[in-house]
């Protein structure tokens, strides 16, 4: 019931920004930040209370009630569709991040968005509304939906508010998903197929459908248009085109949203849905994921290097980040997965305080183009600052949480195949490369004349509460990571154990 | 006390943190106070930990907390004090804090002072946590940590881009060779399960026998790392654009203390060292070679701060050489008087470039041995101890070395001669420079003498550049003993003759108008050598067209995202599709009208083809 | 009643051939007038049909039919001429081929 409520609370609180952009313009930010938080309350609240979560008790992936929440109820019962939401350690990470860098995007939005507000600050908070969903549906025709709702508020995100070049951006983020979301239906609806032939009757509950026995060639199959689907998102080499165009028209709420969030419900789909439901065939298949891993790090590190648009750079460290957590999904040990769930918690923080970092100087710029920028410290000391923090998060500092991410990944591939960690690890070279030379372009060098003339005024107090608390927690994650740690073995220990593909070299 | 070790690091570290968040707010007074007294107490604190343990040696631990625990893989956050850390502690703290107070001076101009305390005083912690780490994930930390406050510091003066690139590159070819400690880590972590230093030389000792193959690479990996962040062959080319920085910077962190960490690194993990000779040989190797090599370029140099990075470099070579011969001590004990007398010379420098307008060539100084007397002398005694001459403490660490070099079985007396010619070539160089920037005729008069700030730090590691050879370092639990037997009496001679024949060489090349050495330096041949030289044997050219060119080129040619060349394709196919299917769509009635005529007649047609009865 | 003389094949020849002219025209005419003009002469070419039939089964569907399709054509002709004012007045013209905005 708790998961239901979070769910209404944000749609709910779509509508009230909605409609209180009538009473006045500034009033529905307001109102998606207290709702963002009120939903964080309540989560907290709620969770406070379990005993599964307290004594880290692991959960069983087939056994629901061993989850720490567990919420079932018919929907179509014809079809053996329920309304099933349920909560282990990986989706309360998740769904704890979101809700965070859902309150990062509405800081962002607060001067950035100047046209109907309103419906700006409901498409955000519908989104978030349809991540958590993702996050929490268990049942795989729920999930479908979630997973096509969420894109359609980003949509019009991108679409209504994004920049310059927004209408080709925004069709070309939703053809790409749309198509690869719809090979994931076949997916489910052939794989709901192949359980009633054994079983007889119609489910698309993920507890009953991890058991289901079909044949080799089926399961490769059936495999493949979840993993495509969940690539296309993540996204993996060769279906990332999407995101640079993506992140880099979508206003700073919307890129925040798109790195720190959206690109998880990829990684988080491998996890979950990609790999358990088909053990066989992902094992056979891991190489080649793991391979793509590999291309995609390398590749957007490289493609990085040669961008002149800010807000672009980051979106290739994204795809070069999110070629990590490929990386380490397909290697399938705890080391790995710990490190991938890391990962997407670590980047989700420094991407999206990149994207603001940009957004901030799209505002007062009003351009993302490095080439028109330089010596920027020197007028803003502390933007300068906090970009050099987040960019040295980025390349992997140790003590930060991206370090430990990165070495947990390659760690973990590492007792799996020292060639695949020795590649992975050429990442850290090349990320050095990019991030320092957005450094340079930017922040540092001789100032450009276009923005030596304009008065530039520095990060504020709200931009810096919110990346204060960005930096604590970067660093929290990298000096003492125990707690995720913790709660998110509660649930790789079940996973492991029932799925384990013994990749070995 | 000894419990409380870890708030030796702390302080320069919340300083730092407090100069960082406070700068706009603070008096310059106050930035300084806090900058250089958070080091000072920091070395009080690291004194009486040194004086504790001199009086009972037990090494002491302390764990803080455990940083991550995941199955059997949980390194700590946790220090481990003994003979060698304390070493490098005192090196640190103590050197930094001379460092620290020169610096006070030194940036009383610049804009950014407080940024400036805060990325030194991050330096110190971070230093610190290196070398009090007792597992080597919390090594790399520290490692990591002095790399970035490296790059910082270098590119300090960010305004000018040639910094901010100098800085880059020092990060970058510092991050290759980082990267492959950090593959060697993977490596001893997955091969040996902990990676706790001592636990992992004891495990390593009984898995892994003399000679294996996986010690060997192990140590490459470490060896790797090692070399990018002690500028030895071939990642040494970042050390001489890292000049960039402020001087003191440059002493430091480019002389005194971060350089060295490589060498710490291997003393560190000398068990594991020790069971793979083919890595021990290509340390010593290494070693030898960068150290030539670097002295040879060190000759012909006319940048001050060049001059003495190329000598930093070939320092390090020396110590990397006492490690692959096995003389962990006479390496430390190298890298303790280096550090003072490269801080001194560096510092010397520093002063030079402060009163003569920031001017870096040699040749426009001259005579300044008159005008800036407390600067000429330490420089003087600076030199004398990086030639080894004798009674400094230079000579007792260098001779230390090449004698125990010559000890080894097989190639000993080789890396003898060739350090010996390095030794040479060392005292001529270091005596070039103080021939030709304190004799002579004044070509640049300075503007002001130094205050007491400066003047104390000079004086102070004067007094150790000398007496600093008689200190005996706490370090005979740390390392096995090596064998004590003496070389035959004419190596000793040779090797304490050879400096000074350099210092006369350098006089009869350098003093006064120099008649000699100009009218052979004329000639064709040497002039295309000394440019050879100058330019660092041509590296940073060969690497720029094996490596950074084509890396630009490959960057360039995905700017556009060539993999949306494909999905152009399939949204052009559709796009020809839909120009051929639109243009069916006449809009003229009569030809709608005739298609469907003949669209029902070929339908029917078909129909009755295939089904007749039907119709 | 008498015998129907003319066989209904005859008929329906001819309903075929004022068919065939009615689309033939439908197909090469370019004015609007003659369009509707060779609408009505199909629509009463299967009219027709239909009394032909009808009388041949002895049954009033035919009759029935050709009411509706009389109907159905002065309900035609009522649109078509509606149709023909107007684009005449958009285009200054009854040529067909002229109003092609629909084109792709």
């Amino acid at each position: 019931m708790v998961m239901l409520n979070l769910l209404l609370i944000l749609l709910a609180g779509g509508f009230l920004a909605l409609l209180c952009e009538r009473i006045d313009k500034s009033l529905p930010r307001i109102v998606a930040l207290a709702v963002i938080i009120a939903a964080l309350i309540y989560l907290i609240t709620s969770i406070s209370g379990l005993s599964a979560l307290n004594a880290l008790q692991a959960s069983t992936p087939s056994d629901p009630s061993s989850w720490f929440m567990h919420f079932k109820t018919p929907w179509i019962p014809a079809f053996g569709i329920h309304i099933e939401l349920a909560l282990d350690g990986i989706s309360l990470l998740m769904i704890l991040l979101t809700l965070l860098l859902g309150a990062v995007a509405v800081s962002a939005s607060w001067t950035d968005i100047q046209y109907r507000q309103g419906v700006f600050e409901a498409n955000l908070l519908w989104t978030l509304a349809g991540v958590l969903g993702v996050f929490m549906a268990l049942d795989l025709f729920l999930f479908f939906l979630f997973w096509e709702i969420m894109l359609i508020p980003m949509y019009f995100m991108i679409a209504i508010w994004g920049h310059e070049n927004r209408g080709y951006a925004a069709m070309k983020f939703f053809i790409f998903t749309q198509a690869s979301g719809l090979l994931m239906l076949v997916a489910i609806l052939a794989l709901v197929a192949v359980n009633r032939e054994v079983t007889g009757v119609y489910t698309f509950s993920y507890f009953d459908l991890l058991q289901t026995k079909m044949d080799e060639t089926t399961a490769y199959w059936l495999m493949l248009g979840f993993f495509i689907s969940f690539v296309v998102k993540l996204p993996g080499f060769p279906f990332h085109t999407w995101l640079p165009d993506a992140h880099t028209q979508a206003p700073t709420a919307g890129s925040v949203i798109l790195a720190g969030i959206l690109l998880k419900t990829g990684a988080y789909g491998l996890i979950r849905f990609a790999v358990p439901l088909f053990p066989d065939a992902s094992m056979h298949f891991a190489p080649v994921a793991m391979l793509l891993g590999i291309v995609g790090i390398i590749y957007g590190a490289i493609a990085a290097l040669s961008q002149t648009d800010f807000k672009r750079l980051v979106a290739y460290s994204s795809v070069s980040h999110m070629g990590f957590i490929l990386l380490g999904v397909y290697a399938w040990n705890t080391l790995a997965l710990q490190g991938a769930i890391m990962q997407m918690i670590a980047h989700g923080f420094s991407t999206a305080a990149l994207f603001m970092i940009a957004g901030a100087l799209q505002e007062r710029l009003h351009t993302r183009d490095m080439r028109e920028m330089g010596g920027l410290w020197q007028q803003m000391p502390r933007m300068g600052a906090v970009a050099m923090f987040f960019i040295i998060a980025a390349l992997g500092l140790p003590g930060l949480g991206n370090f430990v991410a990165e070495f947990l990944i390659l760690l973990g591939v590492f007792q799996i195949n020292e060639w695949m960690a020795v590649a992975g690890a050429m990442g850290l070279i090349t990320g050095a490369v990019y991030s320092l030379i957005l450094m340079q372009r930017s922040f540092q060098g001789q100032p450009n004349t276009h923005s030596d003339k304009l008065p530039l005024a520095d990060f504020g107090p709200r931009e810096m509460l919110t990346m204060s608390l960005m930096m604590i927690a970067l660093i929290a994650l990298g000096l003492y990571p125990q707690p995720i740690l913790d709660v998110s073995q509660t649930a790789l220990g079940g996973l492991l154990d029932s799925t384990a593909l013994g990749i070995t070299q | 006390m000894r419990d409380f070790v870890w708030f030796i690091p702390l302080l320069p570290l919340a300083s730092s943190v407090l100069l960082m968040i406070a700068s706009s707010r603070l008096t310059r007074r106050s930035v300084a106070l806090l900058g250089v007294g958070s080091v000072g107490l920091a070395a009080v604190l690291t004194g009486a930990v040194a004086l504790e343990f001199l009086s009972d040696s037990t090494p002491v631990e302390v764990t803080l907390w455990t940083w991550m625990k995941i199955d059997s893989l949980a390194p700590r956050i946790s220090f481990y004090i003994d003979g060698l850390t304390l070493v490098m502690m005192c090196v640190i703290t103590g050197v930094g804090f001379l460092i620290h107070l020169f610096s006070s001076e030194f940036m009383q101009d610049d804009d950014s002072y407080a940024r400036y305390f805060a990325y030194l005083n991050m330096f110190i912690a971070a230093m610190l946590i290196l070398v009090l780490a007792d597992n080597l994930l919390l090594l790399y930390l520290g490692w990591e940590g002095v790399g970035v406050c490296s790059y910082l510091l270098v590119g300090f003066w960010y305004r000018d881009s040639a910094n901010g690139r100098a800085a880059r590159k020092a990060f970058i070819v510092t991050r290759i060779g980082d990267t492959a400690m950090l593959i060697g880590l993977l490596l001893l972590l997955t091969e040996l399960g902990t990676l706790n230093i001592r636990t992992l030389m004891q495990v390593a000792s009984e898995q892994w026998s003399i000679g294996d193959s996986l010690p060997t690479i192990a140590c490459l990996l470490l060896l790797g790392g090692a070399i990018g962040k002690s500028a030895q062959f071939p990642l040494h080319t970042w050390l001489p654009d890292a000049m960039a920085g402020p001087t003191p910077v440059s002493a430091l962190i480019h002389a005194a203390t971060m350089v060295t960490a490589g060498v710490y690194l291997i003393a560190r993990t000398h068990d594991l060292f020790l069971l793979s000779p083919s890595a021990m040989h290509t340390v010593a190797f290494i070693g030898i070679a960068t150290s030539l090599m670097a002295a040879g370029t060190a000759l012909v140099q006319s940048d001050i701060k060049r001059i003495l990075a190329y000598s930093t470099i070939s320092q390090i070579g020396y110590m990397f050489l006492a490690l692959g011969v096995g003389a962990w001590t006479a390496g430390v004990f190298h890298l303790m008087t280096h550090a003072f007398f490269k801080a001194l010379l560096f510092l010397g420098s520093g002063a030079i470039i402060h009163c003569l307008h920031h001017e870096h060539n040699i040749f426009k100084m001259g005579g300044l041995r008159t005008r800036m007397p407390i600067t000429f002398w330490s420089f003087l005694i600076g030199s004398a101890a990086l030639a080894a001459l004798p009674m400094t403490a230079g000579f007792f660490s260098k001779d230390l070395i090449l004698l125990q070099a010559y000890q080894r079985p097989d190639f000993g007396p080789w890396l003898w001669g060739a350090g010996l010619l390095g030794a040479l070539i060392t005292a001529i160089y270091s005596f070039r420079l103080v021939f030709i920037v304190f004799f002579g005729d004044a070509k640049t008069e300075p503007d002001r003498e130094i205050g007491w700030q400066m003047a104390l730090p000079l004086t102070v590691l004067c007094a150790l550049s000398i007496i600093g050879g008689y200190f005996s370092l706490p370090l005979a639990d740390v390392f096995p003993l090596v064998n004590a037997e003496h070389p035959p009496h004419w190596v000793e001679i040779i090797s304490i003759s050879v400096p000074l024949l350099g210092v006369f060489l350098a006089y009869i090349g350098f003093y006064g108008q120099r008649p000699r050495i100009d009218s052979w330096t004329k000639t064709p041949l040497v002039q295309r050598v000394g440019q050879f030289l100058r330019s660092g044997w041509r590296l940073d050219e060969v690497f720029d067209r094996i490596a950074v060119k084509p890396y630009y080129n490959l960057a360039n040619a995905l700017q556009n995202e060539p993999i949306d060349r494909f999905y152009e394709a399939i949204v052009r196919l559709n796009q020809a599709i839909h120009r051929h299917l639109s243009a069916t769509q006449s809009g003229r009635m009569r030809w709608y009208i005739t298609s469907m005529m003949v669209g029902l007649i070929a339908t029917l047609g078909v129909a009755m083809k295939i089904a007749p009865g039907a119709i | 009643m008498q015998e129907l003389v003319v066989p209904l094949n005859h008929v329906l020849l001819v309903s075929t051939l004022l068919f065939c002219i009615g689309m033939l025209g439908l197909m090469i005419r370019r004015n609007i007038i003659f369009i509707l003009m060779s609408l009505e002469v199909m629509l009463n070419a299967s009219a027709l049909a239909f009394i032909a039939a009808g009388a041949h089964w002895g049954q009033p569907d035919g009759q029935v039919m050709f009411m509706l399709i009389l109907s159905v054509a002065a309900a035609e002709v009522a649109v078509g001429l509606g149709l023909v004012l107007q684009v005449q007045r958009r285009f200054k013209t009854l040529d067909m081929d002229d109003a092609d905005r629909m084109r792709g």
